[in-house]
């Protein structure tokens, strides 16, 4: 199973901040190794964010997002305490779902 | 007696009943193996594969998306480099934003991502993606049902997407 996420949540004035890294190789299916077969693409295909049950951001991602992806985003509506999920899914079935409480 | 049977059979097909199905499509040649195969469900196969600005702002239903300039790049770069991993950062001002994609013109699948952005969530993400030359990234938002694009050039000193 993948590395957990590392997760920073901080409240910046009345918004929540999401800063996330995940662990993934998101392989793109385009690289050969060295005896010159293709490398299978292995990638993370769906995010989900939530905080209060309520989602605060989804995302599909293709190929093309970096090796062990990196995420910020914002919203409105948590305050400190409250946990932010974040969850993903790949292309191969594996997921991965981490938490971290929102820093005041 | 009877109804215990069928019960097992039942259950038997319902957790077996779908890989078997798989198996045979797999058997017959219709799905090779090791396709990448969208497992999650809902993922958007074909705005993923689709090549060109046009084909994927299409597939993702965005006809014919309006140039705007409502779009904050951020600490997006204008050289990058090291095209594995190139920070792109999209604030969009537009009104009632729903979504905001990533697309690199020149990569071999330009769709990079789709974010979907509920309301109370700032229309504002920042990422890195890979790219494999220089080429124009677009920010494509829809806003309101409405498409819109934006675009920022980013050379690369060292491609990123592997081989």
């Amino acid at each position: 199973m993948a590395d957990p996420m590392r997760i920073r949540a901080k409240m910046e004035g009345d918004k929540t901040v999401v800063r996330v890294l995940m662990s993934h190789e998101m392989e793109t299916g385009q690289r050969k190794d060295a005896a010159g077969k293709t490398i299978p693409a292995m990638f993370i295909q769906e995010v989900t964010a939530t905080c209060n049950g309520k989602t605060v951001l989804s995302a599909q991602w293709g190929t093309s997002i970096s090796k062990n992806p990196y995420l910020q985003f914002q919203f409105s509506g948590a305050k400190a305490g409250d946990k932010v999920v974040v969850s993903w899914v790949d292309s191969k079935g594996d997921k991965r779902s981490d938490e971290a409480a929102i820093a005041a | 007696m009877t109804q215990e049977i069928n019960q097992g059979r039942r259950s038997a097909l319902k957790t077996g009943g779908a890989t078997a199905v798989f198996g045979l499509f797999i058997a017959a040649g219709l799905v090779r193996p090791n396709t990448a195969l969208a497992q999650a469900a809902g993922w958007n196969q074909g705005a993923f594969a689709a090549k060109g600005v046009d084909s994927t702002v299409k597939a993702l239903g965005g006809a014919t998306p309006a140039q705007t300039k409502d779009v904050n790049w951020g600490s997006t770069p204008e050289i990058a480099e090291n095209g594995a991993v190139v920070p792109v950062s999209i604030t969009s001002s537009i009104p009632k934003t729903e979504s905001i994609s990533i697309l690199v013109e020149k990569n071999p699948n330009t769709l990079s991502a789709v974010f979907t952005i509920p309301p109370g969530t700032d229309p504002s993400i920042s990422t890195r993606v890979k790219m494999g030359e220089s080429s124009a990234v677009y920010a494509l938002i829809k806003a309101d049902g409405k498409y819109y694009v934006a675009q920022r050039d980013i050379k690369v000193t060292l491609g990123g997407c592997g081989g």
